[in-house]
């Protein structure tokens, strides 16, 4: 059991609650009677909230909790990137999200893009890369468009709203449901409970996991991004699998309902279809990608330009990258300390893999929080 | 990238809302919220768009989480980033 005075270093609001939590936890988890356990979260925002309050101190020994693929950056496979490289270097103002600027696509980086006299913009918001197209009609403007599903919304409405003709999309959107298919099909892994992130659930609602949970039998909790929060989902997670139920369960309600975000749904799939894609580092994703749907052909990158990554990509091998796990890590196979390069060769200033890029990455986070506590060892 | 940030809603136009996220002003776009906004709601906001209209009486806890991450973090706090982050992609008023 954790040492009592632990919870008030965690700087948790409500400790007594934590304490709770964490004493339920251990009861329960005693009471699967195996180890380890294996359970995966899906979003880099939980591994922050996981790794910034030190939640791993507080859980029972049998219980691994994993990140998976949750972090869209650290997923854009480099040919996706050396697109954006390939449109910088032919002459388009291309924007994008602040974490995909140091992103190694297969020898460049949009960082590099820029050093050799490409325009890039970072920006917050689609809406951000419109003005610019908008004040630069002399100019091409495309928008480097990553994340998942809640992200990939803002880039539907701004689709479906007025653009001007100089603005297009090029689509690096990613869509989370297909990655923990394919991550619950791996048998390394054995994962027997998902943490699903609450706020790709506000707009697909919770509901969108029930064949899944039944399908691979493992259950799927919804949890949101308090310590507590998260805590919580953990808890309910090892309940359904110790009572052998592959069910749903929603532990953010203040912002997850069973069906979601309607609109925003509606407004997604009249933008995007899913296409089967690669995932950096994963594998091949089946219905993994989301693209334009062909009558938005006019504001497609891919179609509107020809795009030519033959002098971006792949000149020269990239050692230190081929000893980059971090394909291992996002699939749950490996954590960040099983890599040689973690805080070596491969830190936040010069990171070799993509997961030392992104906020969201393991790697990153790890770095800046520490990752597995000592006190499993002396706990 | 998904963590979004709660922010009280001043005002309405239309498909915009002007919003206070911890004393900073900024403009969000209602395109995809599920429900109608009225000032005093709380939205969560995710790069630049409201995704979701929060009752008032929920939102507390949630409030709660964002404060202490804003007032606490040291300088390159990677959650404290990604809120400032996700506040900067609201339009500026003017």
């Amino acid at each position: 059991m954790p040492a009592p005075d632990l919870f008030q270093e965690l700087k948790f609001r409500d400790p007594a609650r934590a304490r709770a939590l964490s004493e339920a936890l251990h009861r329960e988890a005693k009471a699967i009677g195996r180890s380890p356990i294996p359970l995966m979260h899906v979003c880099g925002s939980h591994e922050q909230a996981i790794a910034r309050f030190g939640l791993r101190a507080v859980l029972p020994r049998e219980l691994e909790v994993i990140m998976g693929p949750g972090c869209p950056v650290c997923i854009t496979d480099t040919p996706e990137v050396d697109e954006a490289v390939a449109l910088a270097a032919q002459g388009a103002v291309v924007c994008t999200y602040g974490d995909m600027l140091r992103l190694p696509g297969n020898s460049r980086s949009l960082a590099d893009a820029r050093t050799d006299g490409g325009s890039v913009e970072v920006v917050y918001s689609v809406a951000q890369a419109v003005e610019i197209a908008r004040q630069r009609p002399d100019r091409e403007v495309v928008f480097f468009a990553s994340g998942f599903e809640t992200t990939a919304v803002a880039t539907a409405a701004v689709v479906l709203s007025e653009v001007p003709r100089n603005f297009s999309v090029l689509s690096a959107h990613k869509y989370v449901p297909a990655a923990m298919e394919v991550v619950a099909e791996m048998e390394e892994t054995n994962i027997e409970g998902f943490i699903a992130a609450g706020h790709a659930a506000t707009i697909t609602g919770w509901g969108i996991f029930e064949p899944f949970a039944r399908r691979t039998g493992t259950p799927v909790v919804v949890a949101g991004f308090e310590p507590l929060d998260v805590l919580a989902a953990i808890l309910e997670c090892v309940i359904l699998i110790k009572e052998k139920r592959p069910e749903v369960m929603n532990c953010y309600p203040r912002c997850v309902t069973r069906e979601g975000n309607r609109p925003a749904q509606e407004k997604l799939w009249k933008v995007f279809q899913v296409a089967d894609g690669v995932w950096r580092g994963i594998a091949a994703v089946p219905r993994g990608n989301l693209e334009l749907r062909p009558e938005w052909d006019h504001l497609n990158a891919r179609r509107r330009f020809r795009i030519d990554t033959s002098k971006v990509g792949g000149a020269e091998k990239n050692l230190l990258a081929e000893q980059c796990i971090c394909g291992s890590i996002m699939s749950g196979l490996a954590n960040p300390k099983d890599c040689k390069l973690f805080g070596k060769e491969c830190r936040p200033e010069t990171p070799v893999g993509a997961c030392m890029v992104s906020s969201e990455g393991a790697c990153k986070i790890w770095h800046m929080y520490g990752g597995l506590p000592d006190l499993r060892e002396v706990g | 990238m998904c963590l979004g940030v709660p922010g009280k809603v001043i005002s309405v136009n239309g498909l915009i809302a002007t919003v206070d996220f911890f004393g900073v002003t900024k403009e969000l776009r209602l395109d995809i919220v599920d429900e109608p906004v009225q000032p005093g709601d709380y939205v969560l906001n995710h790069v630049g768009f409201a995704i979701r209209r929060i009752p008032p009486s929920e939102v507390g806890e949630t409030l709660a989480l964002f404060d202490q991450i804003l007032k606490e973090a040291e300088s390159g706090d990677l959650m404290a980033e990604d809120v400032r982050g996700e506040m900067a992609a609201g339009r500026t008023k003017g």
